[in-house]
């Protein structure tokens, strides 16, 4: 069975002067689902979800929100965490809070936003005084207070620790067993694959691949990553067409791997540090923005 | 325009004025400061003995011929006559009449009085007045306080709108169902009454400094001071509707302020200035304010007579609040 569409876009372009920011994309957003936006910088991410937000209005184009023009439906149930926020300065977490609760007709029950972002011990502190992550899961209980159907969260994890970019994660999930559609911007390919049902990739403004991470794996490749030092690769090999040297290792795409094997044994190459792997988002997104630059 | 959204954005500005402990003390210290300061600087009085002149003499007035006075001539008997009183003229001849007034508390008029009856004995008749001296001080503090005003209204608001659309804060609340009117009545809101509490303990802080005079009805000087505020705020508000970088709103800011400092009659008054600077000085609202705070304060008028100067400072607030929320924009 289909979801319904939440969001539906249709031949969207915008520019900034001679910029050319988005050129004609189309793409729905079934409900319930989290969407993740990948693509280099200025690929025009950011320049989409502020599109679909309503914070920047399109050239032409269309965007409908349940079937209608964007609009004050929107404003209402839509929860908003942008890639740079600042909050008013000597307001604490709590006061914060109220605040955005104020600003919407209906909003969910403050203790739950406090427990479910982990702020209790946060509620008297100045927002200024929160650290990265503390003040990333306040932006996104903001983004919450109105129990939106429909959360965009721009570029969220940029700039935090690892420990605090996996503890975002499990936020995220939990925005999703709720049942609410997200529309996730990331440089993160592993967060994309961690978080994201369906995800766009985008390149110049426009979209140039669209499905389930795994599809999208499974329709661009069909060979496995092999890795090993570099310096144990003999002269002779390193120069075959599926052989690549990243930094120290050199990695071999093949689709076949006992075959592989065989020609390092043939090569007196020792097998101890031999890695597999099979192919990630990263792989994805770099060969298909690669190639499409070319 | 929904009161909830006024409230909860009127509410988190206040806190963060209050909070900005810096700022605040500086917003209520520098004021008092100022008037402490001209309280010992004007403590000493260096004015020339001034004597007021209505009417052409019929033949020469010795007494007028001494250098040691200055001769200040004068069309308008009645106001003169209120300026003898308050001690901003020494003595008033009539000329015409050959009637002179003095004002039975001021020491300089008992010796202007007895200078003038042994130049021309017997020539002039006496009409004794009484009442208390108006210093510069008192002429200068409802100057300053609407100084403190403008400067607060301008760049309380202006500097503050510029910062939060420069850093993001206008750009989160736009993501909201706040509409731009309504962010922009509690920006006016807040501002108005941080404006008003922190101007009453200027005033009464000022007051502890030096016992100025205050003939006026308090609430019509704090509907003068509201309605003033409004229309600086509303301006502050129109100069920071599009601007996002705060060196130029710094710049705009500035540019507005200084003249208007010099121009509506903060540290001196208006009058002999040229006919076209006090025509310009009209345009500002904060010279229809001091105007008219002055004239409560110093001369107890009605908000009646000050109709003139309530009415226009409406009509510059309406003005620059349209003009604002026309052309305001969250980025």
């Amino acid at each position: 069975m289909t979801s319904p569409t939440i969001l539906q876009v249709e031949d969207l372009h915008k520019s900034f002067g001679q910029v050319h920011a988005v050129r004609g994309i189309n793409f729905e957003v079934p409900k319930g689902i989290c969407l993740g936006l990948l693509g280099h910088n200025g690929a025009g991410k950011t320049t989409t979800v502020e599109m679909l937000e309503g914070i920047t209005e399109a050239d032409s184009g269309s965007i409908l929100y349940k079937g209608e023009q964007l609009g004050k439906r929107l404003r209402n149930e839509a929860g908003i965490m942008f890639q740079h926020t600042a909050l008013q300065e000597f307001i604490t977490v709590r006061e914060t809070l109220q605040m955005f609760a104020r600003l919407y007709p209906e909003s969910m029950p403050m203790e739950d936003l406090i427990r479910n972002f982990r702020l209790e011990e946060l509620l008297g502190r100045e927002t200024k005084r929160l650290s990265g992550g503390q003040r990333q899961r306040l932006l996104l209980a903001i983004a919450l207070i109105n129990n939106p159907d429909i959360v965009f969260l721009d570029e969220p994890t940029t700039g935090l620790d690892p420990h605090a970019r996996r503890d975002f994660w499990s936020l995220i999930e939990k925005i999703k067993q709720q049942g609410k559609t997200i529309l996730l911007t990331t440089h993160y390919m592993e967060e994309a694959y961690a978080l994201c049902d369906q995800i766009i990739i985008m390149d110049t403004g426009k979209i140039i691949a669209r499905g389930t991470p795994n599809d999208l794996l499974r329709q661009h490749f069909n060979d496995v990553v092999m890795t090993l030092p570099w310096v144990q690769v003999p002269e002779a090999l390193q120069q075959q067409p599926n052989i690549y040297r990243n930094r120290e290792m050199a990695e071999i795409l093949t689709s076949n791997v006992d075959e592989v094997i065989r020609m390092l044994q043939t090569a007196d190459v020792p097998l101890a540090d031999l890695r597999v792997r099979e192919r990630t988002l990263e792989d994805l997104f770099l060969t298909l923005t690669r190639n499409h630059a070319a | 325009m929904k009161l909830r959204h006024l409230q909860a954005v009127f509410i988190a500005r206040n806190r963060e004025f209050w909070r900005d402990r810096a700022a605040l003390a500086w917003n209520i210290l520098f004021p008092v400061l100022l008037i402490a300061g001209f309280a010992y600087g004007f403590s000493d009085n260096p004015n020339p003995d001034k004597v007021g002149l209505y009417g052409a003499p019929q033949s020469r007035i010795s007494f007028l011929e001494s250098p040691y006075i200055q001769v200040i001539p004068t069309t308008d008997l009645e106001q003169s006559i209120t300026k003898i009183e308050r001690h901003q003229l020494d003595l008033l001849i009539d000329a015409s009449t050959e009637t002179y007034w003095v004002n039975e508390d001021s020491s300089k008029g008992y010796f202007l009085e007895h200078a003038l009856n042994g130049l021309d004995p017997g020539r002039f008749s006496r009409q004794p007045v009484t009442g208390q001296e108006i210093r510069y001080i008192d002429w200068v503090i409802p100057g300053i306080l609407g100084m403190n005003i403008m400067f607060s209204a301008l760049f309380g608001i202006g500097y503050v709108i510029v910062r939060y659309r420069k850093n993001g804060v206008l750009k989160r609340l736009k993501a909201t169902p706040l509409s731009a009117l309504e962010f922009l009545m509690a920006q006016l809101g807040s501002r108005l009454w941080l404006i008003l509490v922190v101007n009453a303990a200027v005033f009464i802080g000022g007051n502890f400094f030096v016992d100025f005079r205050m003939y006026g009805s308090y609430l019509d000087l704090l509907l003068v001071f509201t309605l003033g505020a409004m229309s600086l705020i509303s301006m502050g508000l129109m100069v920071a509707a599009r601007t996002s970088s705060e060196e130029l709103a710094g710049g705009l800011l500035n540019l507005i302020s200084w003249p208007m400092m010099f121009l509506s009659g903060v540290w001196f008054s208006l009058e002999g200035l040229h006919p076209w600077v006090q025509k310009i000085s009209q345009i500002f609202p904060l010279t229809h304010t001091i105007n008219a705070a002055r004239s409560i304060m110093i001369d107890g008028a009605s908000l009646l007579q000050l109709m003139p100067e309530l009415i226009t400072l409406l009509l510059m607030t309406s003005l620059f609040l349209f003009i604002g929320s026309l052309s305001f924009r969250w980025e």
